[in-house]
């Protein structure tokens, strides 16, 4: 063994450069794997709006449906359940709706487009269990004046989906995109324009 | 004839070496006591989730259309179906309720501690690996608890800042769980993780065989050795231990088998019920729970209903919850005793653990109740689950305090044995 002819610097250059070259090559191969696990194609294309009659929606009932896979609910507000908004209003975390949770047509004191049907996608902000329909007073505990209420967690919300303060969830149930097409055809996932509202 | 085959096998491989390095010629403590069946018997358990799950995949059917009815198709048509499904269900639940003793052994003799942190610390990924196993496999038969465990699990990793959304897509490969999530999750169950477990738990047991044995005493056994190199308190691990051992699988597969032929879903302990009818991508079950090994986590998730600096009160809960486990991990250097086995231990250890083990388990109970309301006495489930949280942290991050000032008692230099 002729040690002494050995370049050792080289030696140490030679096996960093082919270490870092090597380790860049595992990193690059890794890119398909990891995104072949990121949504396909076919789930980011599907997510059509969806139409709903709500003319057989009677007054203070719930429809459920689903859109892009998520349940969504169509309320049908009475005087009575809108006058409860303002009620619980100091015990809320949102109550104005600050937080991006909603469409601006929607950014009002009742979340809504139309004052007495309330569009929300069923899922807590949490941890995204869908929250059981309490609407009648007194439902919950003996103060309460009507909302929803997650089982899995306990977070509470009031009829217009704003979160009650010291719960887990962090923010207000989401409004989706929504428009009216007439009294009581509802689209889903269409944004309102300014044309809808003219 | 046949020694002439082992030499001829021993010549190309290590096979009399590997045997009696690790079995027949394995020193361990003479003084193992009724905690120290827990090691083996996981691995028994592991065989048992490795072949049932091998014929449960020869019928399951890993597609949102199909996979509840395959379930069902295995439980009602295949021949046996309905037991490999049952002893797979019930051997779930044993596994943990196995690791669970086997952690609890080592908090009593401080297994632990040096030299074997190493040890405790690669456990602690296999208990990590196992929670991640019964999480993928949860989802397979498509039931509505499965769905919004799921559901719920992925939204965790959505709490994290920044990058959270991005990453449940990525786990669930698509904006809601769906058939893709379930199919990825079929990979995972039954070749990602099973893979990955075999390979620690092989690591585990060349660290163990490396170290050797901790013993209800806590003394190292190595420190005292016979003129022929082998320790005074030790005796081989085979024929002694794996007698012992085959006794206490006897005992346990009579557990097993009792549990799975007279009440296999243990009223809803073993088998959610909610989890009899499929997935309902718009109805949540009205009590949704995971299942029990993983409640006392979750009544920690759920404990914190707080925002504090800044955080929201989501955010703070994923973070405890991951604290809860990662705390763990550091407990060789939490420990500042001078003795490891609880014998030799004193007053305050012996009060901080039982108040731990009794919050972990309270814990647990609440976290399969309904946080408002009250099934202890006096508050609601959720301020329990709020007294015991800070119970729980105050064990880990008070130990280095009580543990140096715990009035310990001498520990014999051989071990005791009756």
């Amino acid at each position: 063994m002729a040690d002494e002819n050995v370049d050792q610097d080289r030696r140490r250059f030679l096996t960093g450069v082919t270490t870092g070259v090597g380790a860049a090559g595992v990193a690059v191969a890794a890119v398909p794997f990891v995104a072949s696990m990121t949504p396909s194609a076919k789930a980011r294309a599907a997510g059509a709006p969806v139409l709903v009659d709500i003319g057989d929606l009677e007054p203070g009932k719930l429809l459920k449906i689903e859109w892009r896979g998520k349940p969504v609910w169509i309320i049908k507000r009475t005087q009575e359940m809108l006058d409860s908004l303002a009620i619980v209003k100091d015990e809320l975390a949102d109550p104005d709706s600050d937080r991006d949770q909603q469409p601006e047509y929607a950014q009002n004191a009742t979340r809504s487009i139309e004052p007495g049907v309330l569009v929300l996608v069923g899922l807590c902000t949490h941890l995204g269990c869908s929250p059981l329909e309490k609407l009648k007073p007194g439902e919950l505990d003996s103060d309460w004046q009507g909302g929803f209420f997650c089982p899995c967690h306990g977070s509470k919300f009031d009829l217009a989906g704003r979160v009650f303060k010291n719960v887990p969830a962090p923010t207000n149930l989401v409004v989706p995109p929504h428009r009216f097409l007439s009294d009581s055809r509802v689209e889903i996932g269409v944004d309102t324009t300014e044309e809808d509202l003219a | 004839m046949i020694a002439k085959f082992r030499n001829w096998i021993d010549e190309r491989y290590p096979a009399t070496k590997t045997w009696e390095e690790h079995v027949s010629k394995y020193y361990a403590p003479k003084n193992f006591n009724f905690w120290y069946f827990f090691g083996s018997l996981a691995l028994l358990v592991l065989v048992l989730q490795i072949v049932t799950g091998i014929f449960l995949t020869m019928h399951y059917k890993p597609d949102t259309e199909l996979a509840f009815d395959s379930v069902e198709h295995i439980m009602r048509d295949v021949s046996w179906g309905w037991l490999m499904r049952y002893l797979h269900s019930t051997g779930a639940s044993l596994f943990f309720v196995v690791i669970y003793l086997h952690m609890f052994r080592g908090l009593l003799y401080g297994s632990h501690r040096k030299p074997r942190e190493l040890l405790w610390i690669v456990g602690m990924v296999i208990y990590l690996t196992l929670m991640a196993e019964a999480f993928f496999g949860y989802l397979l038969p498509w039931g509505n608890m499965s769905y919004w465990g799921a559901q719920v699990i992925i939204s965790l990793f959505a709490a994290i800042p920044y990058i959270g959304e991005g990453l449940a897509e990525w786990i669930r490969g698509d904006f809601v769980v769906s058939d893709a999530t379930l199919t990825r999750f079929f990979a995972f169950h039954v070749i990602l993780v099973p893979l990955v477990l075999l390979g620690l738990v092989f690591v585990h047991l060349v660290a163990l065989h490396k170290v050797g044995s901790n013993n209800p005493d806590g003394i190292e056994i190595k420190a005292d050795k016979k003129e022929d190199g082998t320790p005074k308190d030790g005796i081989p691990f085979h024929p002694y231990y794996t007698v012992k051992d085959l006794f206490g699988a006897g005992v346990f597969l009579f557990i097993l088998f009792g549990i799975t032929f007279i009440t296999p879903e243990l009223s809803g302990w073993f088998l959610e019920r909610a989890n009899f009818e499929p997935a309902n991508a718009l109805q949540t079950p009205p009590d949704i729970i995971p299942l029990w090994y993983l409640t006392p986590y979750y009544s920690i998730l759920r404990a914190v209903t707080y925002p504090l600096f800044g955080v929201d009160a989501k955010l703070w809960g994923v973070f405890s919850m991951g604290f809860a486990i990662f705390l763990f991990f550091l407990l060789p250097w939490l420990d500042r005793s001078p003795v490891k086995s609880i014998r030799y231990r004193g007053w305050m250890f012996k009060t901080a653990l039982t108040v731990f083990t009794v919050s972990f388990v309270l814990l647990g109970y609440l976290g399969t109740k309904n946080p408002q309301a009250i099934d202890l006495f006096l508050f609601t489930n959720l301020t329990w689950a709020q007294i015991f949280y800070f119970l729980y942290f105050a064990f880990f991050l008070l130990m280095p305090i009580y543990t140096r000032l715990d009035p310990v008692k001498p520990v014999p230099d051989r071990v005791t044995f009756k």
